[in-house]
């Protein structure tokens, strides 16, 4: 059981610097008051670790309207003309990786796993650098996993164990990053006694979650 | 017709009953407008649904419910929603049976340039590089021309999306098949000849017998 912190006070949590990993894909299922208080407390220098930087004045967009990220870790950044500026003015910098290869090094990390070996990538400039394994006769890139100081969660509903639901396309990155960071912070939509989330319902157990965020007042 | 409705409503073609289908963003989300009459398609939206249908009406619109493009979308009945991880096993596993994407080129060996254009446009490639390496069919949506230049080269000139050849292109003035021998074309958009297709793409295309006009549904 645990209770339930401000907002601001999970954002203080985070220092400059922090390697951070958010759900949400196009600004859905993105935790939207977290990066408020983060931006609110002026972080700086931030690593932002997700599927793409959505659009300016919109869940990670925000951030980096802001100032607040020194480097984006994505798959996509076609649309946020902001990110495109600032990369291209040497501001931020950007590391563009396949999306289905993001997700596995993400889980690798959280998993135990020494990395993943995925076709995607081979023949690209994505395998510039790596290794290729050869499998039965197929290649493969070994990529290695990825981890993070914090995970920013957006999801539906909360227990006070932390157990965590989503709704529908909300979901994408949240249950993956949950894995594989240091720190795990969960900004629900609302918060339920527990038992009410049946064990089936429960999509991120609440011994990966270590800070639920209050919902909004 | 339009140049975009035409190659949607081609592309629609290539749909069979029962198939899990992956549309990119732009011209392909078309071509579920033109599903065949009682055919069941399965479309999967990379950010986390399969079963997906059109917009809903205004004030309808569920925050939680949206393509991979951030629009919005509903849920057919039988839908099924999951995480990213579980999206990509789905298009990299072999689950999925056909994806439509855009082209910035194709060349002779059907290999696919659709995600960034050095020093212009470096948008990302997002779900592509997984879609191409990973679909048991990948079709090609694109104008065969674009800006006077044809997107159908001898060899790419912009970097690649994957190494995998890609299984059909669909133009507005033909449909071609990249074979282990060359590009074949396969048909001619409705009034397009056989040398205008010619005359209109870089690269050599194999040509055998006579090739017939596109079959559309209209």
């Amino acid at each position: 059981m645990r209770k339930a912190i401000k907002v601001e006070d999970a954002a203080a949590m985070i220092p400059d610097g922090a390697r951070i990993m958010f759900g949400g894909f196009m600004a859905v299922g993105t935790p939207e008051r977290l990066f408020d208080a983060l931006i609110a407390r002026g972080a700086k220098g931030l690593v932002v670790i997700g599927n793409d930087t959505a659009r300016p004045g919109h869940g990670v967009g925000k951030l980096i309207d802001a100032g607040c990220v020194a480097k984006a870790i994505v798959s996509h950044i076609g649309t946020n003309p902001v990110t495109q500026k600032k990369m291209i003015a040497g501001e931020m910098e950007v590391e563009l990786v396949p999306q289905g290869t993001l997700a596995e090094r993400i889980r690798a990390a959280g998993a135990g796993l020494g990395g993943v070996l995925t076709p995607t990538g081979i023949g690209t400039v994505v395998a510039e650098g790596k290794q290729v394994v050869t499998v039965d006769g197929k290649d493969f890139l070994l990529e290695p996993p990825i981890r993070a100081d914090f995970a920013l969660l957006h999801a539906h509903e909360a227990d006070y164990h932390g157990n965590l639901t989503y709704r529908l396309t909300a979901a994408n990155f949240n249950p993956v990053i949950a894995l594989s960071a240091e720190t795990v912070i969960a900004e629900p939509n609302e918060i339920v006694p527990v038992g009410v989330i049946p064990p089936d319902a429960v999509r991120t157990p609440g011994v990966l979650v270590d800070h639920l965020v209050e919902r909004r007042r | 017709m339009d140049p975009k409705e035409l190659i949607a409503r081609r592309v629609a073609q290539e749909l069979r009953d029962g198939m899990l289908v992956n549309l990119g963003i732009g011209l392909p989300t078309m071509v579920s407008r033109y599903v065949p009459d009682g055919m069941l398609v399965a479309f999967q939206s990379e950010n986390g649904i399969v079963g997906f249908g059109a917009r809903p009406p205004d004030g309808m619109e569920d925050p939680n419910l949206t393509d991979a493009g951030g629009g919005f979308i509903s849920a057919l009945p039988g839908a099924f929603a999951f995480d990213s991880s579980m999206s990509f096993a789905l298009i990299r596993g072999g689950h999925l049976d056909m994806t439509v994407l855009g082209g910035l080129q194709v060349c002779a060996g059907g290999r696919l340039a659709n995600w960034m254009v050095p020093g212009k446009l470096v948008p990302g490639m997002g779900g592509a590089m997984d879609l191409v390496s990973g679909a048991r069919r990948v079709v090609v949506a694109m104008q065969h021309v674009a800006r006077g230049d044809s997107k159908i080269v001898p060899d790419l000139t912009l970097p690649p999306t994957s190494a995998r050849r890609v299984s059909l292109i669909v133009t507005d003035l033909a449909t071609i098949e990249p074979t282990e021998d060359g590009l074949v074309l396969r048909e001619r958009a409705p009034g397009v000849s056989v040398d205008e297709v010619v005359a209109q793409t870089a690269a050599t295309l194999r040509i055998e017998g006579d090739v017939p006009e596109m079959r559309i549904a209209v």
